[in-house]
């Protein structure tokens, strides 16, 4: 069995990622999946948060925000409508937006649930990276 | 006969006229790259979108897929998306895009159709001609980012599943090589599912109709992201050849009057001779 899978991370702005991993973890829209080389073909949404590869021994995370995601033979892509380097979120802002999306969450205000549902799910998955980060330093 | 002032004159404000559409030839030029960057970065999503939603298209065959975006309807009420751009100065780019889409309009009279403009040159031209305007957005060629695509598509796509329009027309120019451009008149909605690869036996992690509507609005989007993308890059290479073109017509133009000045100022000087010759000889 082969050791590797190629993992493609696009946006529709620009190419991510396109290398042979060893394994990665992707935020699927009901949770985490797990993938190894030789996993079965699979059709799936993509949800908010945090995917993470290893290449070599060395991990690397991208904060992805929703798509899709295809494992099809030995190549699997992901296609996010937007994504992040972990390093490069501003941790308070983040902070703010969480705060801002969950007070709009809990006030029976004139909205669109499924709208702030989304921000503030987007919000704590950048929260998340970005503090891992921070805590790194 | 004008004086060798007034040549003099001329040829320097030709020699203006050349610096500035060298720069702007130099200046379209580091913006063509940039474009053709950005038209180049968009393609692997774009790709693995159509792939996709061709792999999911034809897993799902079997089952009786319905949805707004597939639905055909009898055509009716037409929207006509044009990409132009902002300014002119682009050969004739604009104006065989906005003929493109005047003929489009008229090989189909007695329909209803409502013209979304992307750029100002399109909207200027259908809005004194009377088409119902839709929408207007410029500065999209200058910097375009997905999410401003994005939101004119999700507009669209509204309307088209409201049953307000039968079918969506999206005319732009496609980026075929910096000399070339080609109009391109396209049909968005409804969308023609691609041809899917293989029927592979996938794992469905959300209900295939769920990802199906899911992946058609987006497979929209990046359409229309797509178009903007290219045309941005036509207009630039478009205003690169022309002002190339402007540049060396502006050279030639001095060469010439260059010429025509040397002649008068020669004839004036064997005039001179002549007189001077002419007048010491009456002396004698």
């Amino acid at each position: 069995m082969a050791e590797t899978f190629v993992l493609e991370i696009t946006t529709p702005e620009r190419l991510i990622a396109r290398e042979p991993v060893t394994e990665a973890q992707i935020p699927g829209l009901d949770g985490y999946l797990g993938v190894l080389p030789g996993h079965a073909a699979l059709l799936g949404e993509l949800g908010f948060g945090e995917l993470s590869y290893k290449t070599g021994g060395t991990l690397h995370h991208v904060v992805v925000h929703g798509g899709f995601v295809e494992i099809n033979g030995d190549t699997t892509r992901v296609l996010c409508t937007s994504a992040e380097m972990p390093d490069q979120i501003d941790l308070e802002r983040a902070k703010a937006a969480l705060d801002k999306a969950r007070k709009l969450l809990v006030s029976s205000g004139d909205m669109d649930i499924a709208h702030v549902l989304e921000a503030s799910k987007r919000a704590e998955a950048r929260v998340f990276a970005a503090s891992k980060v921070a805590g790194k330093k | 006969m004008p004086s060798l002032i007034d040549f003099r004159r001329r040829i320097r404000s030709v020699k203006n006229t050349q610096q500035i559409t060298k720069a702007m030839k130099m200046v379209s030029a580091a913006k063509l790259r940039r474009a053709q960057e950005s038209v180049i970065a968009a393609r692997p999503y774009a790709n693995s979108l159509k792939d996709m939603l061709g792999n999911v298209a034809a897993a799902s065959k079997s089952m009786d897929v319905t949805h707004p975006l597939l639905m055909q309807r009898p055509e009716k009420n037409i929207q006509v998306i044009l990409i132009t751009a902002d300014r002119g100065l682009a050969g004739a780019l604009n104006t065989n895009l906005i003929r493109g889409a005047q003929k489009f309009m008229d090989e189909k009279p007695g329909i209803g159709m409502q013209l979304e403009a992307i750029g100002r040159k399109g909207r200027d031209h259908f809005k004194k001609r009377g088409v119902t305007i839709t929408g207007e957005h410029y500065n999209l060629t200058k910097k375009c980012t997905y999410e401003d695509t994005k939101a004119i598509a999700q507009s669209i796509i509204a309307r088209y599943a409201n049953a307000e329009v039968d079918a969506v027309y999206l005319i732009f120019n496609e980026f075929k090589s910096v000399m070339t451009q080609k109009l391109d008149v396209r049909r968005l909605l409804p969308i023609v599912l691609p041809e899917g690869t293989v029927a592979k036996d996938y794992i469905y992690e959300q209900p295939a109709e769920k990802l199906l509507s899911a992946l058609l609005p987006r497979y929209v989007e990046v359409e229309l992201y797509k178009a903007v993308l290219e045309s941005t890059a036509a207009e630039h290479a478009a205003r690169m050849t022309a002002m190339d073109s402007a540049s060396s017509n502006a050279a030639d133009v001095i060469e010439r009057l260059t010429l025509v000045m040397n002649r008068v100022r020669q004839a004036s000087i064997t005039r001179e001779i002549i007189e001077v010759v002419s007048g010491a000889s009456a002396l004698e």
